[in-house]
């Protein structure tokens, strides 16, 4: 999708979070000097291209409990790895969930899925539900889990055209 | 901050996303039989107690014209330090995380155009003497990923 000048203002003065208030839209309005009207119909075009993924609440998985993670690796058979991927991907404790080439012979997997838990032990739970989903099609699998956050900057896109 | 019920409803159904209008909270404020101002003033509440740690559009930063990649490097321990260093210098690593396995350095770059993911691998490569392992996603797939508050 184009974007433009306008549209990467609204990006930049939104992708922080929206202010809290009983009318967001126009409170950005305001901010812009736009008319609200134009900007839901920005946010409703980006929103229907798959620019904006959807409005909503993002949690604090640490606060909320949710303290353990391991990036779970499998090693799929392609005639079928679409299909699977697409189950785990839609398991409640998946956040993230692709398909990548594999780097043989260091690196044999194909399918990464994000497992959440409020612990070690649950992590390993759940990753059994994925073991059993992805049965005989899965040739080998690990998990690796995060030893230090080294970096973390969130991803921001500036108001440059 | 101690949750209440309707903190844990708002966290619960406001993850699933919000009609784009003028009024986006009327729904969920008559479900939760409360003002859309109370409704405003709780997620503020919940924002500054770092429940949530953001409302608001989740932008995919590939639709907006930018390039991503997951990389990995098997860096030997004695280096870590000198080369977690390098690398997160880059401005284009966005995430980087150690990881128990062989391949203990997992990052993310993030730049403008494909192209730039390949030199950037190649400038890390070079300063490090280490391989640089690009996994870029070859189909990611819909999440139904939910925390319960």
């Amino acid at each position: 999708m184009m974007l433009d000048q306008t549209d990467r203002a609204l990006i930049a003065e939104t992708q922080g979070g929206l202010p809290f208030v009983p009318e967001p839209y126009a409170a950005v309005a305001q901010a812009l000097g736009l008319e609200e009207g134009e900007v839901l119909a920005r946010m409703q075009a980006m929103q229907d291209r798959g620019v904006i993924r959807r409005v909503a609440v993002a949690p604090n998985h640490y606060r909320l409990g949710m303290t353990a993670n391991g990036m779970t690796v499998w090693d799929v058979d392609d005639a079928v790895a679409s299909d699977l991927g697409a189950q785990v991907g839609a398991l409640g404790f998946v956040s993230h969930c692709y398909l990548r080439p594999r780097a043989r012979p260091l690196w044999p997997y194909n399918l990464f899925a994000m497992v959440h838990g409020s612990s070690r032990d649950e992590v390993e739970d759940k990753r059994g539900q994925i073991v059993a989903l992805l049965g005989a099609a899965c040739r080998a699998s690990d998990t690796l889990y995060s030893k230090r956050i080294l970096k973390k900057t969130g991803l921001r896109l500036t108001g440059r055209t | 901050m101690t949750l209440d019920d309707t903190d844990r409803h708002l966290v619960n159904l406001l993850q699933d996303g919000l009609p784009i209008g003028p009024a986006p909270f009327e729904e969920i404020a008559l479900k939760l039989a409360i003002s859309q101002t109370a409704v405003a003033k709780r997620l503020g509440r919940m924002k500054e107690a770092g429940v949530i740690t953001r409302f608001g559009p989740f932008y995919d930063a590939a639709a907006m014209g930018g390039a991503f990649c997951l990389c990995a490097m098997e860096v030997p321990a004695e280096r870590l330090e000198p080369v977690v260093t390098c690398v997160n210098a880059y401005p284009e690593v966005a995430h980087n995380y150690e990881r128990a396995h062989r391949l203990n350095m997992w990052f993310v770059l993030a730049t403008e155009t494909e192209a730039e993911i390949a030199t950037t691998c190649k400038r890390i490569e070079a300063e490090t003497g280490i391989a640089v392992l690009a996994f870029p996603k070859l189909q990611e797939f819909f999440i139904g990923f939910r925390v319960a508050a």
